[in-house]
């Protein structure tokens, strides 16, 4: 009783003692807001990854691929039916974009990706990427009249300082609007060329004028004629191609349009091209020798995973289409190819058990197939965050030690401050076990304080991460989660209590041990000299 | 408290009640060694005592032998450095002496161990200081609360709180500082310190009281008044006073009092 009763003074009335604990707060603090902020990053950056690699993707080796995905379904269904949900045959190809922007042409490699719109939205979170409400809700490779998102519909707008949300305005005429002046654009540049190799005295006034695309678009006769029919009738000129949706990088780029909000300089997404829009792609065909094969394709959404990676290198075209002018479809037989199978699993399996299995079932043709879980696809970068972090906390770590010191020096001079009521209290009967207890629970309850605060205050910082991340842009002019590096547009926590449990339990745990040792010096003072000193 | 010294304290009390009982048969007159007053409640029996200072060993008591009888109010005067607060101090078993034995009513306590120590401090001895040696972090009543406190478990105490609480006050209000209850050590007057310590040395009912010159630090009057208090308790409630003082005038107000030059008892 006494123990609690002192060791709860001493708490009240040493302050230099409360000064010795705000390392072990402050520890505590940074290391749930790291730890928050970092399996935040991972998680969302994980699902970024996750959402266009499915669980487990079964592959060749070779870019031609394989007949009969069926059978390999089937094959791989016998081994692992139990753990998979769901399939799809896909094929990927590296290609090269190329599209005219007021007269440039610009090129881009990128990884062509044929795939079936509706069986991908089963395997991964492709749909949910897209730019078109209604893609979202079924994916789909027919251009949508209008109503694409001028807003990122993945960023939280209600959220206070949700400002550097880009703004998309061009993407008001996506659309048929934008099919129509496209052509329109290419009529009218098609004509002229026509007309300068006839007469070779060109007229430079008309052609200025050609050349701002879009700008006669709201006033185009054809608009309200070719607005019902589609892609249906064939004759219709306006009429899309096959249809392809684009990594967003791909076609924009971010610009600063120069305001400042909040002390915050403001982007704004500029499109190259929009849906509606042609483009032209290369890719080599299948067969020996690869050939050089190539199409036009209308642009009818954009794919958006925030992951700049695949923002810029993805782009998705339907399997039949890309899988016939690769002529990878046998003449006879109809057989088609495919080089890659994509696997979702059931909730909770373990992707690499199922990788595995398959991994085994394969292995008299193990020259010709890999398989692969997504983590494996990106091990390198999920490797280095999860590094980032373990190193961060083993420093972190370090500081809660080295504030045990700090706690272990200030005991040291308590129990000889205290010497003398040690004294005291051993003459009124107080064993040498029942002084260390006054001084270990002292240390517990530092500990359990410091801890305490440490982990409100952590909570609160991750809480108000956003917030504090908004003033300090403001204060410093610069911002410093600037979504142009991170692709975020908040900074993402994820709390994990086990975690929070166990650094408010370490932190306690240094508390303690600190303490040990001037409280076994406490329990060891003799009382007679004890009460002698002065 | 943990358990197994509450247990270990109880067997305490019980052989000392029942030596108590046994007191014309006195464990100690067996031994041979020593047969003194049969009524003595505390006995020492040629006591030494040296410390080490450096090389040299510096005698402190060279045997005294000594008895208090149940009730006496006995002081024992001598010069600072003759040893009298040592022989306090091997007294309540804060310290072990190098030669003699010490018996408390009748048994040896000099040779026990650790816990048994604690207890016996806790329990049967009151200790009461020159310099009040409060704990300042607490009130006036708790300090006199602590002995229950290091006695009971936390359970234990809340179990008789009330009951321990009020007779703490009771306590109070006998030294006369039933208006001090909240008040901190250092908000109180010299005198009222050692009568709050009194009373702290009281509150377990202890069979002997121990005092360090416990009016070396006061004025007269705050002394004599401490020394009439002492006085009473001693009548009243039959608590053998064991004092130690080098004052002569203060150690004519006891029953008895012996002389203690260069660690030997010189009149009794």
């Amino acid at each position: 009783m006494y123990k609690l009763l002192l060791s709860w003074r001493y708490l009240r009335t040493r302050y230099i003692a409360l000064a010795s604990i705000i390392s072990v707060t402050l520890g505590v603090a940074t290391m749930i807001v790291v730890n928050s902020v970092m399996s935040g990053f991972t998680t969302e950056m994980q699902n970024r990854i996750h959402g266009i690699l499915s669980d487990v993707v079964f592959e060749s080796r070779s870019m031609n691929g394989f007949y009969d995905a069926e059978g390999h379904m089937e094959a791989i269904r016998k081994v692992a039916g139990d753990y998979i949900e769901a399939m799809t045959p896909t094929v990927f190809v590296p290609a090269m974009l190329s599209f005219q922007v007021q007269g440039q042409t610009i090129t881009r490699p990128l990884q062509l990706i044929g795939i079936y719109p509706e069986s991908q939205g089963a395997v991964s979170d492709f749909s949910k990427y897209l730019q078109h409400p209604d893609n979202r809700e079924l994916a789909s490779f027919d251009l949508h009249p209008r109503g694409y998102d001028t807003k990122d519909h993945q960023a939280d707008c209600d959220r206070e300082g949700s400002s550097n949300v880009r703004n998309r305005k061009q993407m008001q005429e996506a659309g048929i609007n934008r099919r129509i002046a496209f052509i329109d654009h290419q009529r009218m540049m098609a004509a002229m060329y026509a007309a300068d190799a006839a007469e070779p005295s060109p007229e430079e006034a008309s052609n200025g004028e050609a050349e701002t695309p879009g700008a006669a678009a709201p006033k185009d006769p054809f608009a309200g004629i070719a607005t019902p029919g589609q892609s249906e009738e064939p004759q219709n000129p306006y009429a899309q191609k096959t249809g392809i949706i684009l990594g967003i990088a791909l076609g924009s780029f971010p610009r600063e349009t120069g305001e400042t909000k909040n002390g915050v300089p403001q982007y704004e997404d500029v499109f190259m091209v929009l849906p509606g829009d042609d483009v032209k792609l290369m890719f080599p065909t299948a067969g020996m020798p690869p050939q050089a094969s190539s199409g036009v394709f209308t642009v009818v959404d954009f794919y958006e995973s925030k992951m700049s990676e695949y923002d810029s290198s993805f782009a998705f075209v339907p399997i039949e289409k890309l899988q016939e002018m690769r002529g990878m479809i046998d003449r006879t037989s109809g057989a088609a190819l495919v080089n890659s199978i994509q696997i979702k699993l059931k909730p909770g399996v373990d992707g690499n058990m199922v990788r595995d299995l398959i991994q085994t079932a394969f292995n008299d043709r193990s020259h010709l197939y890999i398989v692969s879980t997504w983590q494996d696809k990106q091990s390198a970068l999920l490797a280095a965050v999860q590094m980032e972090t373990a190193i961060l906390n083993v420093l972190l770590f370090l500081i809660i030690a080295v504030a045990g010191f700090g706690i272990l020096a200030i005991f040291f001079m308590i129990v000889v401050e205290k010497t003398r009521d040690i004294g005291i209290l051993k003459s009124l009967g107080a064993s040498g076990w029942g002084v260390m207890g006054i001084f270990l629970s002292y240390g517990l309850a530092l500990g359990l304080l410091g801890s305490g605060v440490g982990m409100g205050l952590g909570l609160l910082i991750v809480a108000k991460i956003n917030w504090i991340a908004d003033v300090l842009g403001r204060v410093t002019g610069k911002p410093v989660f600037d979504p142009e590096i991170y692709y975020f547009y908040k900074i993402p926590a994820i709390v994990d209590p086990l975690t929070v449990a166990w650094v408010v339990l370490g932190a306690v745990g240094i508390a303690v041990l600190a303490s040990v040792m001037p409280a076994i010096r406490a329990a060891r003072l003799h009382p007679v000299e004890a009460l002698r000193y002065e | 408290m943990s358990n197994p010294k509450s247990v270990l304290a109880s067997d305490l009390i019980e052989s000392f009640d029942q030596s108590a009982r046994l007191s014309e048969k006195a464990v100690f007159q067996d031994s041979g060694s020593f047969a003194g007053d049969l009524d003595a409640q505390l006995t020492a029996y040629g006591l030494k005592k040296s410390y080490q200072k450096g090389p040299v060993d510096i005698p402190v008591l060279q045997g005294v032998s000594l008895s208090v009888r149940q009730g006496e109010l006995l002081s024992i005067i001598g010069k600072s450095g003759s040893g009298k607060s040592t022989l306090l101090h091997l007294l309540a078993t804060l310290d072990a002496p190098d030669e003699g034995e010490i018996y408390f009513e009748s048994q040896r306590i000099d040779n026990l161990g650790r816990m048994e120590r604690d207890a016996l401090r806790n329990r049967y001895l009151g200790m009461i200081f020159q310099f009040y040696h409060l704990l300042p972090e607490l009130t006036t009543l708790e300090n006199v609360l602590a002995p229950l406190m290091i006695g009971h478990s936390v359970l234990g105490y809340f179990r008789r709180r009330r009951e321990i609480h009020k007779q703490a006050k009771e306590l109070l209000q006998l030294v006369g500082l039933g208006h001090r209850l909240r008040h901190k050590p250092r908000e109180l007057s010299g005198g009222e310190m050692q009568r709050a310590a009194i009373a702290r040395a009281l509150i377990t009912r202890p069979r002997v009281l121990l005092a360090d010159e416990p009016t070396g630090n006061l004025d007269y009057a705050s002394g004599r008044e401490i020394l009439e208090l002492l006085r009473r308790l001693n009548a009243e409630q039959n608590v053998t006073i064991v004092m130690v003082t080098h004052d002569l005038s203060i150690a004519q107000l006891a029953d008895r009092s012996v002389e203690l030059v260069q660690g030997r008892i010189v009149s009794s």
